[in-house]
């Protein structure tokens, strides 16, 4: 496909032509496709295990507000690929995104994502609603079906602070797009049925952002405990889980003494009860 | 020798074209760019809320532009599409305001010598760095000149006389509140009236905010800093107050010359050029 990239500059050039559409992605597949993520690759073998994956990520609405947890751990195949990858993105202002799955794409899909949401709100000049955005990350996701069959799977969980709802909003989806609001909690990644579970017990509804982000941490350690490909906090090494807050002030990510701070409680209260806090039975 | 019928020189019709475009850009209103201590500091006067003559382009480049709507939004949009394009490309610390306006001036340089009529606007292209030393503001006029100002920047309107103002008026590092106030001096006239709050288009370029620089001045936020500016700075009493234009031509040289130590070039700031403004006859 010939790339329009090669006219010389000038309001010729289609930076300069309106095209009718905000969208970033719409505007780069025709003026520079080979810079989007490759769709229409067949693979000659599937190399799913081969490529590092990442693992889980949890959020949870607040009051007035959403929180995003992710470990750091990459495996391929059984191997730990890396130890302190981060799976949770700043995508705009009062958005983020966590990525399970292949790491590259996911990452990848992240940046591309921010720059959409950007480019929207620069040239319309108003933030794009929490429904256009979920509904814009379930388009690239289902774009990238044909990619997932062969192996290189990205599922995404989506956080975003609703204004005129003054509350937290997750979505999350499957390989063929979505997006599936929920309510209160989710989780994705291999972690995600652990670290579930844990949510299901800890969440208290109307909880502040400190509650939640000990809650966070509390359902990572779990799905840890549990499986295999979920990274805990790695208290030799000073690698602690990535969370991001997102309320009417904006997005945020925590510092590694605040994250810190919420682990050595979390171990010290684990030292006399390793399964973690005990739910009421009644 | 005799001339074809119809034949117009080169001078003369570029001369024509410079005219058409400097009255163009005359009749709007002036939008003002200056650095303060934290940035770079967007005011214009500006009776619409949908059409905005200030906008952000990427992280750390900001824009203005006066003259035509429709001529100054196309080139936003496409300075947008390049930022982000670019940024996307290779990393976002590698979108510049200096590639942005170079992009600008071979497009405005082609349209004025290529086209019947030239693009009536003048922009600014406005880049916060890590530190003060890192700003630069960039201005843009309808034939593709580029101007690195230093400091401050005004454009549109009665641009010189603005400009002339806001020279005498502006200081290296000044607050926030300081550097509105004499925004909002440069954009009166002597013994004018100052814009409503409801009709100020305000933004900054703020290098201490994470991510993305750029932030619209608006409602409350706004409100409570034109209360703090209503103690105008210390040096030069507030454009209200002086009696006649004529202060404006006979000001000391010694202010001039404080007001100049950022600013480009050693030209004393111009004479109170009221009435008609711009009648075309300086050089392009």
């Amino acid at each position: 496909m010939a790339s329009h990239r090669d006219l010389p500059v000038g309001l010729v050039n289609q930076l300069f032509q309106n095209n009718g559409s905000s969208s970033f992605t719409e505007f780069m597949s025709s003026y520079a496709p080979e810079l989007l993520p490759r769709r229409d690759e067949v693979l000659a073998t599937p190399i799913g295990d081969q490529v590092p994956h990442a693992t889980t990520i949890v959020a949870a609405t607040f009051a007035g507000g959403v929180i995003m947890a992710g470990d750091r751990r990459a495996t391929s195949g059984n191997v730990i690929s890396q130890r302190d990858v981060q799976k949770v993105f700043r995508t705009d202002d009062y958005s983020c995104m966590g990525i399970a799955g292949t790491a590259s794409t996911g990452i990848e899909f992240a940046r591309l994502f921010r720059v959409e949401l950007e480019h929207y709100e620069k040239l319309e000049g108003r933030t794009m609603s929490v429904a256009g955005k979920a509904n814009r990350l379930a388009t690239m996701i289902r774009g990238n079906l044909g990619m997932a069959m062969q192996g290189l799977v990205v599922v995404p969980l989506f956080a975003a602070y609703d204004p005129d709802k003054d509350e937290g909003r997750i979505f999350s989806y499957d390989v063929a797009g979505g997006p599936y609001e929920r309510e209160r909690f989710d989780a994705i990644g291999s972690g995600s049925i652990f670290a579930r579970g844990s949510l299901k017990k800890l969440y208290r509804d109307g909880a502040s952002a400190d509650d939640m982000a000990m809650t966070l941490i509390q359902a990572l350690y779990d799905a840890a405990d549990d499986d295999s490909a979920t990274g805990g906090p790695d208290v030799t090494r000073k690698i602690w889980p990535v969370v991001g807050v997102i309320d009417a002030d904006g997005f945020r990510r925590l510092s590694d003494e605040q994250v810190a701070g919420y682990v050595d409680q979390m171990l010290e209260a684990r030292m006399i009860s390793p399964d973690g806090p005990i739910a009421p039975l009644r | 020798m005799s001339m074809p019928f119809g034949y117009a020189s080169p001078e003369q019709i570029m001369r024509d074209k410079a005219d058409y475009a400097r009255k163009g850009i005359a009749r709007g209103r002036s939008v003002v760019v200056l650095q303060y201590v934290d940035g770079i500091l967007f005011v214009a006067p500006n009776p619409s809320r949908a059409l905005h003559k200030i906008s952000e382009i990427y992280d750390r480049i900001g824009f203005a532009a006066v003259g035509r709507y429709n001529e100054f939004e196309e080139l936003r949009l496409g300075g947008i599409r390049y930022a982000d394009i670019n940024g996307y490309t290779y990393d976002r610390s590698d979108v510049t305001g200096r590639g942005l306006a170079n992009l600008y001036a071979s497009n405005l340089g082609r349209i004025f010598t290529e086209s019947i009529k030239s693009l009536e606007v003048e922009v600014v292209v406005a880049e916060v760095g890590e530190t003060k030393d890192g700003d630069a503001i960039y201005r843009l006029t309808f034939d593709g000149s580029v101007f690195d100002e230093h400091g401050f920047a005004a454009m549109g309107g009665q641009a010189e006389a603005v400009a002339g103002r806001l020279k005498e008026r502006y200081r290296e590092s000044m607050s926030l509140a300081d550097a509105l106030e004499v925004a909002l001096a440069a954009l009166t006239e002597p013994g004018g009236e100052r814009p409503p709050v409801a009709q100020l288009e305000v933004a900054v370029l703020d290098r201490n905010r994470e991510h993305r620089k750029f932030l619209r001045l608006t409602g409350a936020r706004l409100e409570r800093l034109l209360a703090q500016t209503t103690q105008p700075p210390a040096s030069p009493p507030p454009a209200s107050e002086s009696p006649s234009e004529s202060s404006e031509s006979s000001e000391p040289p010694s202010k001039g010359s404080a007001g100049s130590s950022g600013s480009s070039g050693d030209t004393p700031p111009p004479t109170g050029p009221e009435g008609p403004v711009d009648d075309g006859s300086s050089p392009l």
